[in-house]
């Protein structure tokens, strides 16, 4: 056993659990930690706010299924990760974020810079660790990875006072480790799937309902064989986009408060759905009462707390979705199980698709929402990595951009937070230097973290920031068209600031397009760059997105184009 | 619906908060909780009773036990178990009579009576909850000038 320091131990538990970067930002009460990670292989990126870093940890945590881990100090600098540990925990992802506190006898004495950081992130966090001693440390790390990681991924908070990051200690590292609280694993339930099988079979209008559980398992190739076999109709929640290729012809897209009008519609008409890791989110389903109405839920999902805490479940089936699906693949083809295409409820999905993929009435005009993001989908490669903001742009994206790769689209979904999309980007080009990433931006939420502009430039790590750019909180004043009789406030921007000054201001490039040619011609110098290009694309701000299912309204009563 | 929770617990600092939080967090109830050492010392017992519909009575066992720190969560069939919350009230005596009275009440009862004054007596019952409410209506009467309450200990019998 060798006697090194608290800071040096948690270098080497990182180096051990294979992590090569971190998002950070240092300061008083975490530069013992900084000052070994200067003397380690692990590469530093700058942030210029502690939630940028938390957001790019995020956004790499989600991309390379493996935690992405941040740094922040103590007080000011652990509070600002936490609206970045929320959005991470919210949607499953996996991140480790590791904050400095004041020395321990100092803990409780209102310090400067002390906040309870253990105790104010408690409710936004899978779990959290404060080592008193130094030697706890090794132990700490192995379990902060192991917990957010396993089972439903999450975000894990580790922080380590500052004498606990100084003080030398004989080190012990395991390998292993056991919680004996935590049971991230079960076993597939065969005997409900094989129920979940009958169900599917019995039904006249089955539907898969694909959630995030589906991405975070990376079970696309299980979930596309199943759809297949049984030729049920693909829809998703919004998280659950690009779960399933979305040109495919069983696809009809995701459901929910913007959902493509033809997956609301056939959701609605389904007499039977096999939810696959999902929430069941007011924003997927609307009231949930109405949803379960004439519809029997088949519920797979890892975490057994959500199997019905939204819904009412005809079937539950508990464990990981990829070795779930498995299961149902094996089983149906031990029965020779096919479904024919000539079914009618297959056709009348597709008439339906149809009809609403050429009569959804759409904005006019030429830089409107459906053609700006139908030609980034025409420029950009298959493969590339989409994250988008929250908002208006982000609903237009469920819309109008195809996802053809699985596991390439990540957005903000549960919390919903503004300004998560640009520093996810960073974060996903870091896990993928190789792949082209793209932040689908609107001006509202890139004006809450632009500064990460800086981190994209010096670090080398170039994103194209795609700015759906109406100079206005573009949801909120669809609300205010909506249900509040055009009383518009607090949402017009006022044409400030000009975003490819803004973008050139940090070594960025800056391109504003008046038409699509130029947009077009736009991405293709943003995917050449060495360095990030804001896109700004302006739009007619009295664009709405729509369908649109009221808050407290069921999918059936959705809002079209008028 | 009342439901006794019988949660086994890390014996770690901490916890009770943790659990106290995920109950408001989740906007459940807690009717009365008890927190003990056990004969493991590396385990505590909470003793939570609440009140809510079926699905939320499920749904908060299922939020516990997702919780790392719960080793086991169960939830008690009332029938099946025995359980007591200890009370202590001091209530107030205005004339000769009511000592007397008291007393009387606290012998039916089976609560022991402690510092008896002329203008006050302290009772103590062990009982459950729904026998403390009743005790509790009857000295109402006498004017209750204050009391304590632990909280249920609840154990399920002959095991499981």
């Amino acid at each position: 056993m060798e006697t090194i320091s608290g800071a040096r131990a948690l270098m080497k538990a990182l180096e051990k659990e294979g992590v090569k970067e971190v998002f950070g930002l240092p300061g008083g009460a975490n530069l013992p930690m900084y000052d070994e990670l200067y003397k380690s292989n692990i590469r530093h990126i700058l942030v210029r706010h502690e939630q940028s870093a938390a957001h790019m940890a995020d956004g790499f945590g989600r991309v390379s299924r493996k935690p992405g881990v941040c740094f922040a100090t103590s007080g000011p600098g652990a509070t600002n990760i936490i609206t970045g540990l929320a959005t991470a925990q919210a949607d499953s992802s996996p991140m480790v974020a590791i904050t400095g506190q004041v020395p321990v006898s100092m803990i409780g004495r209102d310090a400067f810079q002390e906040s309870d950081i253990i105790g104010i992130a408690n409710p936004v966090v899978k779990y959290s660790f404060q080592p008193r001693h130094a030697s706890e440390i090794p132990t700490v790390i192995k379990k902060g990875f192991y917990i957010a990681e396993t089972g439903r991924p999450g975000a894990v908070l580790i922080d380590i006072p500052k004498d606990v990051q100084q003080n030398e200690a004989p080190m012990e590292f395991p390998e292993e480790i056991k919680i004996r609280g935590y049971h991230p694993w079960t076993d597939p339930d065969v005997t409900a799937i094989e129920k979940a099988i009958t169900l599917l079979l019995s039904s006249s209008k089955p539907v898969i309902l694909a959630g995030g559980g589906v991405i975070i398992s990376s079970a696309f190739a299980e979930l596309q064989s199943l759809a297949e076999m049984l030729m049920i109709p693909v829809v998703t929640t919004f998280k659950g986009k690009g779960a399933f290729p979305e040109t495919h012809p069983l696809s009809v897209g995701p459901i929910g408060m913007h959902g493509h009008a033809e997956a609301n519609k056939i959701m609605a008409e389904a007499d039977c759905v096999l939810a696959i890791g999902t929430r069941f989110s007011d924003r997927s389903v609307g009231t949930f009462d109405e949803f379960e109405k004439h519809l029997k839920i088949i519920h797979l999902d890892v975490d057994p707390a959500e199997i019905g805490k939204n819904q009412t479940t005809s079937v539950a089936i508990l464990g990981d979705v990829k070795a779930s699906l498995r299961i149902f693949v094996r089983l149906l083809l031990q029965k020779a199980t096919k479904k024919s295409e000539h079914n009618a409820w297959f056709e009348h999905v597709t008439e339906v698709k149809e009809y609403w993929r050429q009569n959804l009435k759409l904005h006019p005009g030429e830089l409107t929402a459906a053609r700006i993001l139908r030609k980034l989908r025409e420029v950009l490669p298959h493969q590339s990595i989409v994250t988008t903001e929250v908002g208006q742009h982000q609903m237009w994206a469920s819309l109008f951009y195809d996802v053809i790769h699985p596991g390439t689209f990540f957005s903000s979904t549960g919390l919903g937070t503004m300004g998560w999309g640009f520093p996810a980007a960073i974060g996903a080009k870091t896990a993928r230097p190789d792949l082209p990433v793209v932040d689908i931006a609107g001006d509202g939420s890139f004006n809450m973290t632009e500064n990460s502009l800086a981190t994209s430039v010096l670090d080398n790590l170039p994103v194209i920031v795609f700015l759906v750019n109406n100079y206005t909180l573009g949801m909120v004043a669809q609300w205010q068209r909506t249900f509040y009789d055009r009383r518009m406030i607090g949402v017009d921007q006022k044409h400030c600031p000009d975003y490819v000054k803004l973008a050139e201001s940090y070594g960025a490039q800056g391109i504003r397009v008046g038409n699509l040619d130029e947009l077009g011609n736009a991405i293709k110098a943003g995917l050449k760059s060495d360095v990030a290009t804001v896109i700004d694309i302006p739009i007619d701000p009295e664009e709405n997105v729509l369908p649109f299912v009221a808050p407290g309204t069921s999918l059936k009563d959705m809002i079209l184009p008028s | 619906m009342w439901a006794i929770l019988s949660i086994l617990v890390e014996n770690k600092p901490g916890i009770l908060f943790k659990v106290t939080h995920l109950f408001r967090s989740r906007n459940f109830n807690i009717d009365s909780i008890s927190v003990g050492t056990t004969q493991n010392p590396e385990f505590s017992k909470m003793t939570i009773t609440t009140i809510g519909d079926e699905k939320q009575i499920e749904q908060i066992v299922k939020q516990l036990d997702k919780m790392i720190d719960t080793i086991e969560v169960k939830r008690l069939d009332d029938k099946k178990t025995v359980y007591r919350e200890l009370v202590l009230f001091r209530v107030k005596v205005s004339k000769a009579s009511d000592t007397m009275e008291i007393n009387n009440i606290a012998n039916s009862f089976g609560a022991k009576i402690h510092d008896a004054r002329k203008d006050s007596i302290m009772l103590e019952l062990t009982a459950t909850p729904d026998q403390i409410d009743n005790l509790q209506e009857l000295l109402s009467k006498y004017e209750i000038l204050d009391m304590a309450k632990t909280g249920v200990a609840a154990l399920q019998r002959g095991g499981d």
